[in-house]
């Protein structure tokens, strides 16, 4: 792929660009404008951070279900055995790496959630 | 003007004051304040001889298959609302059921209710310091009165417990085809802790920080959008209210994001209420992530499959994830 520019710098160059005119918008529009950008900022996010977080999610699937694979088949695979009850929450590791996973998904998709626990 | 389909709002509002307010009233307000899918809120007031009034109109805008459909139609939630007016919870004081005569096809008024409902500024605006220790309070209270309101055989609500949500998720959750180990866990998780069975009542069905109308100066003014109600078990309103997706930044606060579970419980029994445990709550708390989860997913397939053009909803979908985080917190504090 090409990097002048790459697709992260176009992505933020619009998002930024839809804030300026923002303001200038009548309510409705000033809010789906502001959704335009969200969506934006989180492929922005994903273009940055999408592959590592991808592969770091593999190394954590792997010693849970015995083997190694791509992202696509350790996450249908697990699913599978949450589903048919073969893995659940008392699998060693288990909730520490659905919590890792999730966490790096978050950071992509909704950084500023709170969700401290309580 | 904003028109849809051959009903001008506006236009019809003002032949509504007229028959609202006698001979000489005219419309000087309507506002549109949301717009959804399905349905759509205004407000709006007349000036009369008779005096000035402050009102709402909501309105479907799609019609809904009373076999599916998880909402009340509209006058179902006008019998809900005089219903639970007359067991005392503050509900927005009714006014009108439309009929053809009106033009603005299935809809109905209330009386405009003062104060806020956005869970933001409720949660951390300083004109609510006063009141915000009081809400969970009140929340519980006003849920007792609810759950005690004989259900109106007019509305013709439907039964939904756990088990048949679960069932109602799940299939939505396996139609959309995503892959989401989180979920996949949490209905197994669910289906293996399913409360005993309790004798189903009245519920709101959306009983949440944002749907809950807050005056500054006394606290819990009305519950809003009754479209959700159903029968069941009366922790399901009480576990929603809890849901993390709702406490607006205030994730510290269990209730609502503004208060405590005890205050809630208690305000609950103090208002002859029978008395509901807190692990039941935190079921319903949990399983309203899931919900919410499914929803998210449920809006960007609205949206995939063009039923529904928007930037909105395929951004929703983001949200899943928020969903996940609060299920993996429930699933590994034990429920």
């Amino acid at each position: 792929m090409i990097t002048h520019p790459k697709p992260e710098e176009l992505t933020e160059a619009v998002g930024r660009w839809i804030e300026e005119i923002r303001p200038a918008l009548d309510p409705r529009n000033q809010f789906l404008a502001r959704v335009a950008a969200n969506a934006l900022a989180a492929v922005t996010r994903e273009l940055r951070m999408g592959e590592e977080a991808k592969a770091a999610a593999v190394q954590r699937l792997e010693p849970i279900l015995g083997h190694g694979g791509t992202y696509e088949g350790l996450n249908w695979e697990l699913c599978e055995k949450l589903r048919a009850g073969e893995v659940g929450v008392e699998t060693p590791g288990l909730i520490a790496a659905l919590r890792a996973n999730v966490l790096d998904q978050l950071a992509i998709d909704q950084p500023n959630y709170r969700h401290e626990r309580s | 003007m904003p028109v849809d389909g051959q009903v001008d709002v506006r236009d019809a509002l003002g032949k509504l004051a007229v028959r609202l307010a006698g001979a000489g009233a005219r419309l000087t307000e309507a506002q549109r304040l949301t717009g959804g899918a399905s349905a759509e809120t205004w407000a709006f007031s007349i000036e009369a001889p008779s005096g000035r009034q402050e009102l709402i109109l909501r309105r479907r805008t799609a019609p809904t298959d009373p076999e599916t459909s998880r909402s009340t139609s509209l006058a179902a939630e006008a019998a809900l609302i005089r219903a639970v007016a007359a067991r005392g919870a503050p509900a927005p004081p009714f006014v009108h059921l439309c009929d053809e005569r009106d033009g603005l096809g299935e809809a109905h008024v209330t009386r405009r209710v003062a104060g806020e409902t956005l869970g933001r500024r409720i949660n951390t605006d300083p004109k609510f310091d006063a009141v915000r220790p009081l809400l969970a309070r009140q929340c519980g209270e006003v849920l007792a009165k609810i759950h005690a309101t004989p259900p109106p055989p007019e509305a013709n609500l439907k039964f939904a417990d756990a088990a048949v949500e679960l069932d109602r998720y799940e299939e939505v959750y396996r139609v959309s085809g995503a892959e989401r180990p989180v979920l996949e866990l949490a209905f197994r998780h669910l289906r293996e802790r399913l409360p005993a069975p309790r004798a189903p009542v009245l519920l709101h069905g959306d009983f949440r920080n944002g749907n809950l109308m807050i005056s500054p100066e006394s606290g819990l003014a009305a519950v809003l959008d009754w479209e959700l109600s159903h029968l069941g078990d009366p922790a399901e309103d009480m576990g929603w209210l809890c849901t993390n997706s709702w406490r607006f930044s205030r994730p510290d606060r269990p209730v609502g994001g503004f208060g405590d579970y005890a205050d809630l419980l208690a305000g609950y029994e103090a208002a002859g209420g029978e008395p509901i445990s807190l692990e039941r709550v935190r079921f319903w708390q949990t399983l309203g992530s899931l919900k919410w989860g499914v929803m998210c997913l449920t809006m960007y397939m609205s949206w995939a499959s063009g039923g529904s053009a928007s930037v909105e909803r395929p951004m929703i979908g983001r949200r899943v994830s928020e969903t996940e985080i609060d299920l993996i917190n429930m699933l590994e504090a034990g429920l």
